[in-house]
């Protein structure tokens, strides 16, 4: 079995900033904004050196989104960046007529969304983005996995004209995939291959996914794991291609049952081959304060759960 | 120097596309879109300079937005008659398969509409990113928006008209059409907003009056003097005294006709109130 080793730890937000960084050198268009919250999104680095092109908006996140909207009628790439709850359910309906109706190419980047704002409590974490997001008739949705991928698919989506949801997280974690990879969006990776069981997950539960392949391939399971970095377009193709060998999935995400990867994989099983599958995922709760190792225990989120959710879904076949 | 005569008759025939268009399908705005057909008028045909043809960056030319998206009618027959889309399309109002929707959108690929609005109070901020925008290309165009005045009464525009000074937006010009009505009633029974005048002035504004918002002389004064205070480092506002449901006797001064259709009856005698200039569609 391929098995996956990291060598270092490191904040998926800070992949987040080291292409924005690459885009100001690069992408004369790019111009990025920002509600008052600059080192939490290591927008840094892009200031420095592009003062000129970015726009310090304060604490009001409706305007940001209008603005950001205004600036792409002049031809500019904005990129917006707060908190995934504040880039999200605070600002819907702005994004929803101003950007997605509009088709504005807006780019919404998001740190720490789910559970990774810990100790702040709910208030500051989202485990509804996903699915807000992904309701919006054509936005595209992305959650990377680590810092590598970030960065990759911060400097991908400036490509792409259209509105995009890019959701990043705050924790370091592992970095296993990488530096030079080349970022489709829609494409979804395949780690490794198996047999018994298909497990896809999204963001940083795509780590915990491969930690529990490993377990698993000692206990004799063989597990396909694959990586949603993009859950809107879904890469249907990945997804059934895999079931049609293993019979049977485990969806992965820090994020609602409801709304999320999960559920849109279980409709495309659902109209072209009906399988069974086991949701990672909270359930339709709000979270709570802790670190967010703690919350990710607590709400069953880590390479433990995959792993039971597997033998569950085992029994089902 | 413009003549007063063919705007004014364009003025009257737009009066006559409003309320055909909201009689046909009952359904749409009449009264804001009355109010505020001189101000249309004028802006597209003398004080915006527009480029030939249409494109979304709109480089290179004066830019509009209209926040206050339900008053679709006037923007669409002004529209039409300045050249952007067949004058004919205004039969197509609301109705299914139309780029004319209730209110505006840049999804049905509509040229002159950059924006979609009618969800209330996110337009000044698309027409600040729009004017940094400009500022970025170093396109000295101005940037020119609409607002109702109950509109206000949304956050996000007092997000903006803070950001609007302190980042020394001197290249818009924000109208407020105070026509002091709203759905349920007078702005003043609704919520009141106290000085419209004096909020926009604490927030760094420079701020002027049209009193006659109705019009067309006063109009382009005014507009004229707004223009010439733009580019001095703060953004600027203009209070346009208008009336709801101007040009319509039983529709002026009420609040009534806000999003309300005219019966067969009420249309012929709006139309006849409004004789014909420069051909129905």
């Amino acid at each position: 079995m391929k098995t996956y080793t990291y060598t270092e730890k490191k904040d998926t937000r800070s992949g987040f900033g080291a292409g924005l960084t690459e885009l100001g050198r690069t992408n004369p268009n790019v111009v990025a904004l920002c509600a008052d919250l600059i080192g939490s999104l290591k927008m840094d680095q892009f200031i420095e050196e592009n003062p000129e092109r970015f726009f310090q908006i304060g604490i009001a996140e409706a305007n940001m989104m209008g603005i950001a909207a205004g600036l792409t009628i002049g031809g500019k790439i904005p990129f917006t960046g707060t908190f995934a709850n504040f880039s999200t359910g605070r600002v819907y309906d702005q994004i929803r007529q101003s950007i997605a109706y509009s088709g504005k190419n807006v780019k919404i980047c998001a740190s720490h969304a789910g559970l990774t704002l810990g100790e702040d409590g709910a208030t500051h974490q989202i485990l509804e983005d996903i699915g807000l997001m992904k309701m919006l008739p054509g936005m595209v949705v992305i959650n990377p996995c680590d810092y590598n991928q970030t960065k990759a698919a911060t400097i991908a989506i400036a490509d792409y004209d259209g509105p995009v949801y890019l959701r990043f997280g705050r924790p370091s974690v592992p970095i296993f995939t990488p530096a030079d990879q080349k970022f489709e969006i829609g494409k979804a990776i395949k780690f490794t291959e198996g047999s018994d069981v298909t497990i896809v997950a999204t963001g940083h539960l795509v780590w915990e996914a491969l930690e529990a392949s490993k377990a698993l391939h000692e206990a004799g399971i063989s597990a396909e794991v694959i990586n949603i970095h993009t859950i809107k377009p879904l890469d249907e193709k990945a997804i059934l291609d895999s079931v049609a060998k293993t019979r049977c999935i485990v969806t992965a995400e820090e994020h609602n049952h409801l709304g999320g990867l999960g559920e849109s994989v279980a409709r495309v099983l659902a109209q072209h081959n009906p399988t069974p599958q086991e949701f990672i995922a909270t359930n339709d709760t709000f979270g709570e304060s802790g670190t967010p190792a703690q919350l990710m225990d607590k709400y069953g989120l880590n390479s433990e759960a995959i792993q039971n959710a597997v033998k569950k879904i085992l029994k089902r076949k | 120097m413009p003549n007063i005569k063919e705007l004014t008759d364009l003025t009257t025939q737009v009066r006559r596309d409003i309320i055909r268009m909201v009689h046909k399908v009952n359904s749409g705005h009449p009264g804001g879109s009355l109010g505020c057909a001189e101000f249309f008028v004028s802006l597209y045909q003398e004080l915006m300079e527009r480029k030939d043809g249409f494109d979304m960056d709109g480089i290179g030319e004066d830019l509009f937005f209209l926040s206050n998206g339900h008053i679709s009618p006037v923007f669409y027959s002004v529209l039409a008659r300045s050249g952007y889309f067949p004058v004919e399309e205004l039969n197509t109002f609301r109705l299914i398969d139309s780029r004319l929707q209730g209110h505006p959108t840049t999804h049905e690929g509509l040229p002159g509409i950059r924006i979609a609005s009618g969800s209330l109070g996110q337009g000044m901020s698309v027409a600040l990113g729009a004017a940094q925008a400009k500022k970025l290309n170093n396109d000295d165009h101005l940037v020119y928006s609409l607002h109702g005045d109950g509109e206000l009464q949304e956050g996000q525009n007092w997000e903006a008209i803070m950001y609007a000074s302190a980042k020394k937006v001197d290249n818009l010009i924000s109208t407020i059409d105070l026509n002091q009505q709203q759905i349920d009633g007078s702005t003043d029974d609704v919520l009141p907003m106290g000085s419209i005048r004096a909020k926009f002035e604490a927030f760094g504004w420079i701020v002027l009056d049209i009193e006659k918002g109705n019009d067309i002389e006063s109009i382009l004064k005014g507009m004229k003097e707004a223009k010439s205070l733009t580019g001095q480092g703060k953004p600027v506002c203009v209070l346009l005294h208008t009336v709801m449901g101007n040009g319509i006797d039983f529709m002026m001064h009420t609040h009534a006709w806000h999003g309300k259709a005219p019966n067969d009856e009420q249309l012929k005698e709006g139309l006849s109130q409004n004789p014909e200039t420069l051909g129905d569609y």
